[in-house]
């Protein structure tokens, strides 16, 4: 690693002013960044530690039914009370292992949009908002590509809210040796339709499946998306699978998370 | 260079630091607690773990200023003072649960962490829980034989030896 | 003898007690005043001309002691290779150079072009980026066949081409072998791919260098599993250091695996550095640099035939292999596609003619050596594989094919020059169908497909030879050492023992295995011994732990040394009793006198050596401290019959291990635990092999699997509890414990078992599928069911 500061405000309001200064890099739980750092990928001149921010951690319900995560909510802490969206737990006790999991955040993990991560198809597939130190933004608009957000540089996110939906489900087909998501795929059924998103498949990174959102919503069965497939011309090609066979992966995730949903 | 203080095995331990010295660092060269391995530099192999307020971690994956004000435990506090073998160390030994011993500290801590929220695991939860340690020499049978034996099950009917 | 420490015993093992607290003593956990650190810069393109290394800017950074380049290396030896094949043309093999640092050319994404030492660790490594060098890449060679191209670039310029040796075995047998195929009634044939694999040992290499120039003495701390091994090498072949004068200690050593065992530049190097500089240099490998720099295992490219006559008897053999050697040869890599691989095709199996030949070719990769098991997984699989293969266009059952072409009477020595003397196939088959439960696989099979799963079962034996090995006989094979174990036994006054072995344990549990044997001969508690290894300066000459051998081999020597003191304390009790040595018998720890009562306690004769005050000093000296070499007289034979079966998802392409079986049979065993942890341990890394783990380059020679984001290593969700039995047992005939090895078994034995079991499911759903390479990954499997 590179020679840097480390900083570790209480608050947010902290740790934005921390962050304003040139080279500052704002560290979550460093699960990602950490070994990249070791590999002298980055050379930030002052890390911001948010583990130390105790307003961006926690779960809680809102009026309108909605979850909302604390930003620097650690994947084991959704995993255990984030019942009221079980395939949203489920999927966060299952990224990386155990230890991964008690520090890894969900903020950091949305911040660095590594396009074989779980959380990002959760927040696109559920149709979240992002909240950040100074504005909120729409799943939708979030996701831009491999490792690009619509984050600004500076900017926190502090919470995600998650409407609930009627059912959903995430199935993960682990790449063997990293045990990243080679594809996943999130599906969740809501009153006024279904959504479905893929990670780890894209060389865009996550993505919606408008066609099998199309043909779940008029009828949430495994057997509606039979007949759809993917091109997998603009899959990830590497040594752990072609482009085509990701592109198969996605119709197979995704009917056995239709089949799954609850 | 700034200052850390942590309690680390019930004392507390404090010591000059660089901002980019990892936790697992300040154990092994700052303390002198060898018991705490590196054998990856991707967060995967789960030699370095230890419990920071309670909860396992990667020792390697963790800087030591965030450990400021932190209960930190290694494996150097799991046996009694008296060097008794505590109830998963002891199953390892009866077990066979290691052999070249290097991953061995990361996988007492990971049971311990494991038997602490689920004190009955069924072997696929701690095949599961495991997924964050790796073991060259044992092909995890004696591993996972001697967890189970540590949470109290019989293994009397798991393969002999 | 009671059951709790002797022979046969399940003794828990002692050395856990440290390494379960904390309290290992591993390379990494030794720090010495003064210390300094290197950090290697490596290349990073496979292949290139060093054009310019400017140290000048780096040597200005903050903590910066010296940069170290191939310059620095001029008049230095280079890293040697140990064994010197001889091709079926009777060349001697071409050997290139292998410098401590890169001279003129790097030749493997990884080769060090300078070695920085600093204060810290941190700061060599931030220097290392303030070295501006020059590197004109060159065209890469990394397809073996590719390399052996007419004008194909190559790695040495020195050489004549990539071709290291084409060795035939038996090359007089060819012509006999090739009429057999003339005349077979089916012939198989198979083309596969043996993959490359990277050893991973969990502990990282290390190594301190030490130098005290009051006294001219140096010391290596390196985590070896044989540290006599490298005291000569590196003594006498690159630093040019007399024995005395150097001595080389490896403590706790988190496991091998082959990988360990050769001699590396950055031992050199750091041993040369702390003379320089006159401080203790060290070296930590981050699990980065060991992916580049650990020597790599397997990488063969096979084609076999088999034939077979009318009534299905194996009448002959036939494999053409390309055998990766990498950028340069690594201390063993001759012999791994050589004589540990050719004379093991023979098999389980009466095969009366057998031809092998083996190209070793250069690539600009990492040099390739021994990896558990070495020659005889890649030999034990390709054979198994076409065993399979024959069965299934014959459409016989696999288990009634290899039982019939069995060999049953023994000695037997195989077309392939070596002789088994004892083993007993047809055994370990019906303990296999038994613990496997296979007549139950149908109703398996049956639940599996209710489940939308193919269900498949693959069956292989193996044979290995062990106990490496013969000095004579590997002597006229090529290797430039002798393969002989030693041990120092050092009785103590009050009746205690110390035995000082040339094996090496690093994970093999000979701390607690070792002392059975003893304390079964004597007859005393083994609590009463002590294991002293890995230490050069404890202990006599031993060539270290690989190769299955450390009971069969140095259990040999520690039985050898024990012999004479036992003949030694028998003169000294003799003398006691005023009785005739003849008559003296030893049993439960004490003398006894035959058709007596008369007894004297082994503590008593211990004693009187060292305080002989009543002793017989005319004929005998004080003192009760013996030492033993031992040279085996054949390598030993273990053999066995392993069952997989596979549950394959045929939408996806998963495959899960659902059952593992293994019976082996390795003659005696001293604690069976131990035994069946070894065995555990290898179908955990077969397991691996088979379905996971693959060392990939691109075609410029980049390393693609560069970390364990991309290397699969097995994981404890990736295997099943596993079935193992050893009560098959068929003793050694020629060393004195009839023990034969078993620490290589499971991962020789397990590959082929798992792939012939995702074959037979694949063909159970109806896909044409007769053969996919290692490692049968989801992908792979999936793409293969596309047809």
């Amino acid at each position: 690693m590179y020679a840097f500061d480390i900083e570790r405000p209480t608050t947010i309001g902290d740790a934005v002013s921390a962050l304003g200064h040139e080279e500052a890099q704002a560290l979550g739980g460093g699960q990602t960044l950490i070994p990249t750092l070791k590999q002298r990928l980055a050379a930030p001149a002052k890390l911001v530690s948010l583990t130390g921010i105790s307003e961006m951690k926690g779960i809680c319900t809102t009026d309108d039914g909605s979850l909302c995560i604390g930003g620097g909510t650690c994947h084991a802490d959704v995993a255990a009370g984030a019942g009221a969206y079980p395939a949203l737990a489920d999927l966060a006790g299952h990224i990386g292992d155990p230890a991964v999991r008690n520090r890894g955040t969900i903020g950091g993990s949305l911040a660095n949009n590594d396009p074989s991560a779980c959380y990002p198809s959760a927040v696109l597939g559920s149709g979240a908002t992002i909240i950040t130190s100074n504005r909120e933004i729409a799943a939708d608009d979030f996701f831009d590509g491999l490792f690009t957000t619509a984050l600004e540089d500076g900017e926190i996110i502090t919470e995600v809210r998650f409407p609930v939906p009627e059912k959903a489900s995430y199935q993960k087909f682990e790449q063997p040796a990293s045990r990243f998501a080679l594809v996943g795929v999130f599906v969740a059924k809501y009153a006024d339709g279904v959504r479905v998103a893929v990670t780890g498949a894209s060389e865009g990174g996550v993505f919606r499946w408008s066609e099998a959102e199309a043909a779940l919503s008029a009828n949430f069965a495994p057997e509606a998306i039979e007949e759809l497939s993917v091109d997998g011309s603009g899959m990830i090609s590497d040594l752990h699978g072609s482009g085509d066979y990701r592109a198969h992966l996605v119709t197979v995730m995704t009917r056995r998370a239709v089949a799954a949903a609850h | 260079m700034p200052q850390v203080n942590m309690t680390v095995n019930g004392k507390s331990a404090s010591g000059q630091i660089e901002g980019r010295t990892l936790l697992v660092e300040f154990l092994r060269e700052t303390l002198g607690l060898t018991g705490t391995h590196v054998g990856c530099d991707t967060s995967q192999c789960g030699a370095c773990v230890v419990h920071v307020d309670g909860k396992a971690v990667k020792a390697c994956t963790m800087f030591a200023a965030e450990a400021e004000g932190a209960e930190v435990l290694t494996i150097e506090s799991m046996a009694a003072p008296d060097g008794t073998l505590n109830t998963i160390q002891q199953a390892f030994q009866d077990h066979h649960g290691l052999q070249c011993g290097f991953c061995t500290p990361g996988m007492v801590m990971s049971a311990a962490a494991l038997l602490k929220d689920n004190p009955k695991p069924t072997e696929a939860e701690v095949r599961d829980y495991l997924e964050g340690n790796i073991c060259r020499c044992t092909g995890y049978h004696n591993i996972v034989k001697a967890i189970l034996a540590a949470s109290g099950q019989d293994v009397s009917a798991i393969a002999a030896e | 003898m009671p059951k709790d420490g002797g022979i046969g015993a399940s003794t828990k093992r002692r050395e856990d007690v440290r390494f379960l607290t904390g309290n290992g003593n591993y390379t990494d956990d030794i720090n010495l005043h003064g210390q300094a650190y290197v950090h290697f810069l490596r290349s990073d393109v496979a292949h290139g001309l060093i054009n310019k290394v400017d140290t000048e800017a780096a040597s200005a950074m903050p903590g910066v002691l010296r940069i170290f380049t191939g310059a620095d290396f001029e008049g230095v030896g280079g890293i040697p290779c140990g064994w010197q094949v001889t091709d079926r043309f009777g060349e001697v093999m071409q050997e290139p150079a292998h410098p401590v640092l890169a001279q003129g050319k790097v030749r493997h994404v990884g080769d060090p072009i300078a070695a920085i030492v600093a204060e810290t660790y941190a700061q060599a490594r931030d220097a290392a980026e303030a070295i501006e060098y020059d590197i004109d890449e060159l065209p890469a060679v990394v397809n073996m066949k590719d390399a052996l191209k007419e004008g194909a670039p190559k790695v040495h310029d020195d050489l004549k081409s990539n071709l290291c040796y084409d060795w035939g075995f038996v090359e007089e047998n060819k012509g006999a072998v090739n009429e057999a195929f003339e005349k077979a009634a089916h012939v198989t044939t198979l083309e596969l791919v043996n993959n490359r694999l990277i050893a991973n040992p969990m502990e990282p290499r290390v190594a301190v260098g030490d130098f005290n120039r009051s006294t001219g003495d140096h010391t290596l701390y390196t985590t070896s599993q044989n540290p006599h091994v490298i005291r000569l090498l590196m003594g006498a072949f690159v630093l040019g250091i007399p024995e005395h004068k150097l001595r080389v200690v490896s403590p706790d050593v988190g496991g091998g695996f082959g990988t360990k065992i050769f001699h590396y530049a950055e031992e050199a190097f750091c041993t040369f550095a702390a003379k320089a500089l006159n401080r203790p240099v060290k070296w930590t490998s981050t699990r980065s640099e060991a992916f580049m720099s650990d020597a790599h295992g397997r990488d063969h490219v096979t084609k076999i035939e088999l034939a077979l006559d009318k009534d299905n008897n194996f009448t002959a053999l036939r494999t053409d292999t390309h055998a990766n050697m990498g950028a340069y040869l690594s201390t063993f890599a001759p012999s791994v596609p050589t004589w540990l691989h050719g004379t093991l095709m023979a098999g389980n199996y009466k095969t009366p003619l057998i031809y092998v030949n083996v190209k070793a070719v250069f690539t600009n990769t990492v040099p390739v050596d021994a990896y558990r098991g070495a020659g005889r997984p890649e030999a034990t699989f390709q054979l198994e594989r076409v065993i399979d293969k024959a069965a299934r266009e014959l459409g016989v059952d696999p288990i009634a094919l290899r039982r019939q072409n069995f060999i049953t009477e023994f000695p037997y020595a195989t077309p392939v020059a070596v002789e088994y003397d004892t083993g007993d196939y047809h055994a370990t088959m019906d303990k296999l169908q038994e613990i496997g439960d296979l007549s139950g696989f149908e109703a398996r099979r049956k639940a599996s497909e209710a489940k939308g799963k193919l269900r498949g079962l693959g069956i292989n034996c193996y044979i290995e030879a062990c106990g490496i090995a013969p000095s004579n006989l590997v002597g006229q094979l090529g290797a430039r050492a002798g393969l002989y174990e030693s041990a120092t036994v050092r009785v103590n006054a009050t009746g205690g023992l110390v035995v000082m072995t040339g094996s090496h344990s690093h994970g093999q549990g000979h701390e607690t295995a070792f002392p059975q044997v003893i304390a079964e001969m004597i007859g005393i508690d083994a609590s009463m011994v002590e294991i002293i290894h890995g230490d050069t300066n404890n202990g006599p000459m031993g060539m270290g732990t690989y190769g299955s051998r450390s009971l069969a081999v140095g259990g040999s020597a520690m039985v050898r040394a024990t012999e004479k003191i036992i003949n030694k304390a028998k003169k000294i009790a003799a003398h006691l009793m005023e009785a005739s040595e003849a008559d003296i018998e030893l049993k439960d720890g004490a003398f006894s006198v035959a058709g007596t009562d008369k007894s004297v306690a082994w503590g008593d004769v211990t004693l009187a050596a060292y305080v002989p005050h009543n002793y017989p000093l005319e004929d005998i000296e004080p003192g009760l401290e013996e030492t033993a070499f031992y040279d085996p007289s054949n390598f030993t034979y273990p053999s066995g019959a392993y069952a997989c079966e596979v549950e394959v998802d045929p939408e996806t392409g998963r495959v899960t291990i659902e059952r593992f079986s293994a019976a082996d049979d390795f003659g005696n065993i001293v604690n069976p635990m131990i035994v069946s942890g070894q065995v555990h341990g290898g179908i955990g890394q077969g397991i691996g092999q088979a379905l996971l783990e693959a060392c990939a380059y691109d075609e410029n020679g980049q390393l693609q699997t560069g970390s364990y984001m991309d290397y699969a290593m097995p994981r404890a969700d990736d295997v099943p509890f596993y079935t193992v039995d050893h009560s098959c047992q068929t003793p050694c005939t020629h060393n004195p414990l009839g023990v034969k090895g078993c620490g290589e078994a499971g991962a020789i034995g397990s590959p082929p078992a798992v792939v012939n079991a995702v074959i037979d499911a694949l063909q159970s759903g109806g896909k044409n599928v007769t053969h996919i390479d290692m490692p049968l990954s989801p992908s792979r499997v999936w793409a293969a069911m596309q047809g």
